[in-house]
């Protein structure tokens, strides 16, 4: 068996013409990872530009209102282009230029790591092209544009099911149409080996701080973090530190779309099987010839059939374990934490502050929870006024 | 003797590639007594996946084509099997790794063997990966045939001193589809193979005019075309039948006479 695995799953399945490109950036990690250099340039980065550390807010409002335990919201929404999304292509496109790349391609659903892509782009001088599936561009025009205005060029993709899926393999097409000068930012804590582990270190500063944060606010831990999934990348970043403190319950929160028992979801982990995509073995929702589903949740950054190979280990060790939120109750949550705290959550993330809120109510006042709220909710408005029934213009 | 080494005995091979079950599997039936007929060597056929991420639109299409139709592994298998009644011509499945991984290895390979599936390529299995499979593999006689590409260089000696049936060079980067001209060296990726072994090469990716595929014989044993037929296909449908003959029958004739 290969390299990077994660328990049985991860690996390398992807085509021989890009294997030689994915050694060569495990090769550039393992030599930058640890150079004093690469880490002083990465972490001014963060602090000068995407305004890291980024706040551990206590909710008070919302604490008080839900009656049960303490909440604190991560707030990776305030990061320069409104997600946790900046962390990762920071790292990766600095990665890139040391290696000598001078082009960078990435996917992208709901567009916040589009827009994260094309913005550190634009600030390293690197060329960019974003594939984002024909659907995603429409429910997610404003972002097009934006990434246009940042220099990038956006190719809507008209394969499969036109989102963040079909985004990934047309991304990976490109990649090894155009491999010697480019390189993939990977958007998640997905694909082949090293991307799981790459992006997974670069946004595990987000378990970092709130570890930090929160001994100075409180002097303990946590009792549980709760983060959206998808591919799983803010999940992943905001658990990573706490693995080994085993009283630290972790929580990621899938989109169940319609529901789970209804064909419209993303539930990976409620319905998916074991499976091998996207140069990963991993959960896969896939019917019973391995044909990958037509997923579907009113999010498009959680609108993708699999999960990142090491958060399936999570749920197989059972040291993280996962929860399907349907639509609605995301939506509910978007409006509750707009309304109550004042602070718009992206509809990613509004599926954690969902779960948080089925959650804290039941667990007593001295126990804390923590939410991370990877975006922030600008991009959906235009999205859940349609869903509402709400015409109004972007 | 395997099938496989059979394909390698007519002078240079020409090995066409279609889509299982596009249109429909009656189709791919007809189809590959049609081209057996007409001289093809060996026969290339797609699994149809919902993703084929090494898949141009031209076969992405057909892949969208065969799953709207109906198609399934099972259905395929039982085509191949009776087609297999009828012809000796060796037949190789172009198949992603996870419609074996969703079927189970081992019963995917049986059925292989039951139905006379020769051996399989697998675009995103490369060699570090492919230890997990190559057992079961063996163990019911269906080879594994490895990929090289223009990116693969160094990789070529250790790729190639384990390959089996036969070694297929990807002639091109990118993904699968008609190219005007073919830019890489693949006769020094050719080269690189046979310093290792005396498994025969096949050159696919791009591959559609008689002028290019006599080119790629000179310096290959065989020659693969996909996208070209796949795209005949797509205009004639069900009744593809002589057009695909006619077509494999000249592309024979062309790497006949490199």
């Amino acid at each position: 068996m290969s390299k990077g695995r994660f328990g049985r799953y991860g690996g390398q399945y992807i085509p021989e013409t890009l294997m030689n490109a994915v050694i060569e950036l495990e090769n550039a990690y393992n030599h930058y990872k640890d150079d004093p250099e690469f880490k002083e340039e990465l972490a001014t980065l963060y602090k000068e530009y995407a305004g890291r550390p980024s706040l551990l807010y206590y909710a008070e409002k919302m604490t008080k209102d839900l009656g049960g335990a303490k909440i604190y919201l991560k707030r990776e929404d305030l990061n320069h282009t409104g997600s946790h999304k900046i962390n990762n292509v920071l790292g990766q496109c600095l990665l890139a230029k040391k290696m000598g790349k001078t082009r960078v391609i990435a996917e992208t659903g709901a567009g916040q790591h589009g827009v994260a892509t094309a913005t550190v782009a634009a600030l390293m001088g690197m060329e960019c092209e974003i594939f984002m599936g024909k659907e995603d561009t429409e429910r997610q025009a404003l972002n097009v544009y934006r990434m246009e205005l940042l220099g990038a060029k956006v190719h809507a993709v008209t394969s499969g099911t036109q989102t963040l899926k079909d985004a990934v393999n047309e991304t990976m097409r490109e990649w090894t149409r155009r491999v010697e000068d480019t390189h993939y930012v990977l958007g998640s804590v997905m694909g082949p080996f090293p991307f799981p582990t790459i992006v997974r270190d670069f946004q595990k500063i987000i378990g970092e701080e709130i570890k930090k944060q929160m001994m100075e606010a409180e002097g303990k831990l946590p009792d549980a973090v709760i983060a959206c999934v998808g591919g799983g990348s803010n999940a992943i970043g905001a658990f990573y530190e706490f693995i080994e403190d085993k009283t630290v319950e972790l929580i990621g929160c899938e989109a169940a779309g319609l529901g789970v028992d209804n064909p419209k979801n993303a539930a990976t982990i409620a319905n998916g099987s074991e499976g091998i995509f996207h140069g990963m073995k991993s959960i896969f929702c896939q019917d019973e010839y391995g044909q990958i589903a037509p997923v579907y949740s009113i999010s498009a950054g959680l609108d993708y059939p699999g999960i990142g190979p090491e958060h399936a280990m999570l749920n197989d060790l059972g040291r993280a374990r996962y929860v399907p939120i349907t639509d609605d109750e995301a939506v509910a949550a978007f409006e509750y934490l707009s309304k109550v705290e004042g602070i718009i959550p992206a509809i990613e993330s509004s599926h954690a502050v969902a779960y948080a809120m089925k959650y804290a109510g039941t667990l007593p006042k001295d126990k804390i929870v923590v939410i991370n709220i990877s975006g922030r909710g600008d991009k959906d408005v235009a999205a859940i006024a349609r869903y509402r029934g709400v015409k109004i213009y972007e | 003797m395997s099938r496989i080494e059979n394909a390698f005995k007519n002078g240079k091979a020409f090995i066409p590639f279609i889509t299982g079950g596009d249109p429909d599997l009656e189709t791919t039936e007809k189809l590959i007594y049609a081209m057996d007929r007409a001289g093809a060597d060996l026969i290339e056929i797609g699994v149809p996946f919902s993703d084929p991420i090494a898949e141009g639109p031209v076969i992405q299409e057909a892949n969208e084509r065969a799953l709207a139709n109906g198609c399934t592994t099972d259905k395929l298998f039982d085509t191949i099997a009776k087609a297999r009644k009828n012809t000796e011509i060796p037949i190789v499945y172009l198949t992603y790794i996870n419609p074996i991984y969703a079927y189970g290895k081992e019963k995917f390979m049986k059925r292989c063997k039951e139905c006379g599936v020769d051996g399989l390529i697998i675009p995103d299995l490369p060699y570090e990966e492919k230890g997990e499979f190559s057992d079961v593999c063996k163990e019911y006689g269906v080879d594994m045939i490895s990929l090289i590409a223009p990116t693969s260089h160094e990789r070529i000696s250790m790729i190639a001193r384990e390959s089996e049936g036969f070694v297929y060079c990807v002639s091109s980067l990118g993904v699968t589809g008609i190219r005007n001209e073919i830019k890489t060296d693949v006769a020094e990726m050719i080269q690189l193979v046979k310093k290792e072994t005396d498994v025969p090469c096949a050159v696919g990716f791009g591959i559609s005019e008689e002028e290019q595929a006599e080119n790629m014989a000179t310096v290959a044993d065989g020659v693969i075309v996909g996208s070209a037929i796949v795209k005949i296909i797509a205009e004639h449908g069900k009744d593809s039948e002589q057009a695909i003959f006619d077509y494999v029958k000249k592309m024979k004739e062309a790497v006949l006479k490199a």
